[in-house]
């Protein structure tokens, strides 16, 4: 028996959401202003949704670990941002996005929320321009698109390198504005501690201030996650240091479920791990890929001796390369998906031919030799000049003259909380949008739709489908929470944690936990997976935990700033994140997108996806900390779009 | 290319909080990759510290990718460090040389208060911000993209001037602790482009008046927080913001 409704509105795809909108109920503005709603998380979704809700007339609070909200995770993205207009004239539409979005998720998202996100995509972009997000333009002075991985059509929006950015610095000043004007109270350096449950429904949370330690309530009508992904259980990847799976996971246990936690983008080109003391990996843009060629040497011998430095890979003959993309996927060559791209590179690397001096002996080469006798050297300055300088600063190699390196990094998490139609969880109340939530990439998202997601969910989707809680809500109290024993409660829950962390008084750093931890997911659960590795992360993974609550020091006060123990709560979270992405990781079966189990490969090396058992997302519901969580199936229905393998020989 | 180690001397400042009075401690770490950022170099030294005892260096940072913001440092006297055009998270070991003596430090600014080791509290750019670093645009009802037709040009203008990552070594470098770079940068961006223009001299004004209630001092036109910039945020901005604060004062 399934517990889970996704509350998809009645008629036809295109119809939905408009439908929705016109019968869902309202809040009056006089009451608006007795509403209290808790934001977590400033990134796209988060900012938007507080700057949004405050708009309105909400009262909202508004939570952030950094110390400013402009700081928030979504500031990185580099590349653009999807939307349907259609300038540049060449065919797009929302279907054709909503068709893309499907197909890039190896069918394994909502039809309905993904039709509305198209829907609503090119709002996002009138909202931006509006703000003053200082895009690319034409000489005519209007907008410029780009295209990006495998579209057709041209419909990628950007500012220069720093898209991300500028989206969040527009969200930024809005929040900003209503700070400003004490609609939306803003909260620093403030971490999430639990979600407080008042009769079934979430009515706040407690925090902890980060540079006092002191533990806080809230009260909140609704409480709304935007807390980003979970990428960093593998302690190594393209997320900023502080990203972690907190708040979703102290949802998770407070009866929200997990959906489809396995599925994890990696993306094929980031620059290698250089040593064992490297915190993050950082990433260079997917489009190197339309003019760098990919290759590794074809002999074991050449590739130690690159690796040693006894061979320069500039003089390493023609023949004596491998351009593993060209030869294994002729049509496509080294413009395959990001998830094929990357999985043929770790093939290679394991078989011994990887070239970074590192101790994992694991790196291959990006060469824009071939590029540059080509187009000259000018147009590829012109076309990557900042990339190649970024590059320059962190590794000190000029790759004008010597190929990049690059190696496939974790980068997002498709997966995350299950939420319905509204946005809303299991848990009433409960609403979680952005990266945090699972809904609307499937097993595999395409570039520039992240960023286009955490908009939509925080500006067009979440400020009208939480009105349709919230109008049952108006005649709730605002709690004190120090009057209300299910705070008080959760308080000392809080203290309680914090204290058996502090006591444990053991050996290890906190660091030396997530490292492990980060071993153990990217060899075990990382690019490809099999049921003997699944089993055995699991295994390790609840030894490290062991481990973790026996030896674990934290040096330092609980009452003030103690980095240390903000590091511990994220890795104890962390370690049973993991376990629960390896056991969704076993049960699913199949290989579709992020997710490739070695077991479901196709005769050519693609990934074999098994829609006649696994066309459903995974929900997993907790049941207590020793016992395992029960699956909860949602079944996905493909109603106006033909499901089809994905084929990378054609197009 | 081979990586090579070496050995540095450090003198870090310690404060265990804003109220405490501050000093430097010296560490030695050895074996450094030089491929090592230097934040990563700190981890090290923090991993040592956990490991004996010591409470590790509290230090700001997040994305380390040069675009939060986030991470400061003075670093042997300079604001990121010794090198331009980066953020402390981008500066790498390589730029020090064997045995070396490297000084870090927090922010230093009246503005900018110590929390805790070399972590300060930027929370006076919120402030500005707050007063007057937006469009007065609320979400929907916005005309269609296009609409707004804007030259090539003045989008680049912006866009140079929107890359500020409010880092505050403009402020830390400044003799007078002055956040006018940081101001114009906002200023200009929205100055430069029809939709904020409507609102540019007020906003100018508001911005300012918070930022000489936030005890930032004045801008003398030295250049060192242009110098200093890790975004390349041009002075020329600084002629703008004050154009716009000239107009509002004859306005009223
Ligand atoms: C290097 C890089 C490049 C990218 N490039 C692109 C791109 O070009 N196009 C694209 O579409 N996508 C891109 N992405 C993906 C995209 O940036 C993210 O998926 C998206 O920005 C996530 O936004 P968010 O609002 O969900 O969360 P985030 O921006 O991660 O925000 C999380 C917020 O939650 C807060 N928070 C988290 N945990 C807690 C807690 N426990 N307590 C209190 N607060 C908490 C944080 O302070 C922060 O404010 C890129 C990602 C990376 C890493
Ligand atoms: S103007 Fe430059 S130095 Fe000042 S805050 Fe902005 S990016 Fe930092
Ligand atoms: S840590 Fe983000 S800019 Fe340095």
């Amino acid at each position: 028996m399934t517990k889970l409704n996704s509350k998809i509105p009645e008629g036809k795809l295109k119809d939905k959401w408009s439908n929705y909108k016109a019968h869902q109920n309202l809040v009056n503005p006089a009451n608006k202003r007795n509403l209290d709603i808790i934001v977590v998380g400033t990134g796209l979704a988060g900012g938007a949704a507080a700057a949004s809700l405050a708009e309105l007339g909400f009262k909202v609070k508004n939570f952030c670990y950094q110390d400013s909200p402009r700081r928030a995770h979504s500031i990185a993205a580099q590349g653009g941002i999807n939307a349907a207009k259609n300038y540049p004239n060449d065919g797009d539409t929302v279907y054709r996005l909503f068709y893309d979005t499907i197909k890039g998720g190896d069918y394994r998202a909502r039809e309905a929320n993904v039709y509305r996100l198209a829907e609503v995509s090119n709002a996002i972009i009138d909202q931006g321009v509006a703000q003053g997000i200082p895009f690319a333009r034409e000489y005519g002075g209007l907008l410029d698109n780009r295209s990006f991985g495998g579209a057709l059509v041209s419909r990628t929006f950007y500012a220069r390198g720093q898209t991300g950015q500028q989206l969040l610095l527009g969200a930024y000043s809005a929040l900003s504005r209503q700070i400003g004007l004490g609609n939306v109270t803003m909260y620093n350096r403030t971490e999430l501690m639990d979600i407080v449950i008042v009769d079934g429904k979430a009515r706040g949370i407690v925090t902890r201030n980060l540079i006092t330690g002191k533990i806080e309530s809230h009260f909140g009508h609704a409480v709304v996650l935007a807390t980003g992904g979970y990428g960093n259980a593998f302690f190594l990847s393209t997320n900023a240091m502080g990203s972690n799976g907190s708040a979703v996971w102290k949802a998770y246990k407070k009866g929200a479920f997990f959906a489809n936690a396995s599925f994890v983008q990696i993306h094929p080109t980031a620059i290698p791990q250089h040593g064992d003391f490297q915190s993050k990996l950082t990433l260079m843009s997917e489009s190197l890929r339309n003019d760098g060629r990919i290759w590794v040497p074809k002999k074991k011998e050449d590739a130690e001796a690159i690796r040693e430095g006894r061979l320069k890979a500039e003089n390493l003959p023609e023949e004596d390369r491998d351009f593993f993309l060209e030869r294994r996927y002729p049509a496509f060559g080294n413009l395959v998906p990001r998830d094929v791209a990357a999985r043929a590179a770790k093939e290679r690397t394991d078989k011994g031919f990887g070239i970074e001096n590192n101790t994992t002996k694991e790196g291959v080469f990006l060469d824009f030799k071939y590029a540059i006798k080509r187009l000259g050297k000018d147009l590829i300055e012109e076309r990557y000049g900042n990339l190649f300088q970024m590059y320059e600063k962190i590794t000190a190699d000029n790759p004008y003259k010597t190929p990049m390196k690059i190696f496939p990094a974790i980068h997002y998490t498709m997966g995350g909380i299950w939420v319905d139609y509204e946005l809303q969880t299991t848990v009433p109340g409960l609403f979680v949008a952005g990266e945090a939530n699972f809904s609307d990439h499937g097993a595999n998202r395409l570039g520039a739709s992240a960023l286009m997601q955490g908009l939509a969910d925080g500006y067009f989707v979440l400020p009208y489908t939480i009105q349709n809680y919230l109008a049952y809500e108006i005649g709730t109290e605002r709690m004190v929470p120090s009057e209300h024993d299910e705070f008080k409660k959760a308080e000392k829950d809080v203290e309680t944690l914090i204290d058996k962390l502090m006591d444990i008084k053991g050996t290890k750093s906190v660091d030396y936990f997530h490292k492990k931890l980060g071993k153990v997911m990217w060899n075990n659960v990382g690019m490809e997976r099999n049921e003997k590795d699944l089993k055995d992360a699991i295994n390790k993974i609840k030894e490290i935990k062991k481990e973790f609550w026996s030896d674990l020091k934290i040096p330092g006060e609980k009452n003030a700033l103690n980095v240390e123990l903000e590091k511990a709560n994220r890795v104890a979270d962390f370690l049973e994140i993991g376990e629960l992405m390896a056991r969704d990781a076993l049960n699913r079966d199949e290989s579709s997108g992020g997710h490739f189990r070695s077991e479901h490969i196709t005769e050519d090396g693609e990934a074999k996806r098994n829609d006649k058992d696994f066309m459903y997302v995974a929900a997993w519901e907790y049941k207590g900390d020793d016992v395992d969580p029960e699956l909860h199936k949602e079944p996905l229905h493909y109603e106006e779009i033909e499901v089809k393998t994905r084929n990378y020989k054609t197009a | 290319m081979a990586s090579k180690n070496i050995n540095i001397n450090l003198k870090v400042w310690r404060q265990k909080d804003a109220k405490s009075k501050g000093g430097f401690e010296k560490y030695r770490l050895e074996n450094i990759s030089v491929d090592s950022s230097f934040l990563e170099m700190i981890d090290v030294l923090n991993e040592k510290l956990v490991n004996e005892d010591k409470e590790p260096v509290a230090f700001d940072h997040d994305c380390r990718e040069g675009i939060c913001g986030m991470c400061s440092l003075f670093i042997n006297g300079r604001a990121h460090g010794p090198d331009s055009l980066i953020t402390t998270c981008q500066l790498h070991m390589r730029t020090f040389k064997d045995n070396e003596t490297i000084i870090i430090e927090p922010w230093r600014s009246g503005g900018f208060p110590v929390i805790k080791d070399l972590m300060v509290d930027r929370t006076a750019f919120e402030k500005i911000m707050q007063a007057g670093g937006f469009i007065s645009v609320n979400t929907g009802g916005v005309p269609d993209a296009n609409a707004i037709p804007i030259a090539k040009a003045a989008a680049e203008e912006a866009m140079d001037a929107a890359s500020c990552v409010g880092c505050g070594a403009c402020v830390a470098t400044c003799k007078n602790s002055s956040a006018m770079l940081f101001v114009s940068a906002k200023v200009s961006q929205l100055a430069l482009l029809p939709q904020g223009k409507i609102e540019a001299s007020k906003r100018a004004k508001n911005m300012v008046a918070v930022m000489d209630e936030m005890g930032f001092g004045n801008c003398s036109n030295t250049g060192a927080c242009e110098m200093e910039c890790p975004k390349g945020i041009s002075l020329a901005h600084i002629a703008r913001l004050n154009r716009e604060f000239l107009i509002a004062n004859i306005k009223s």
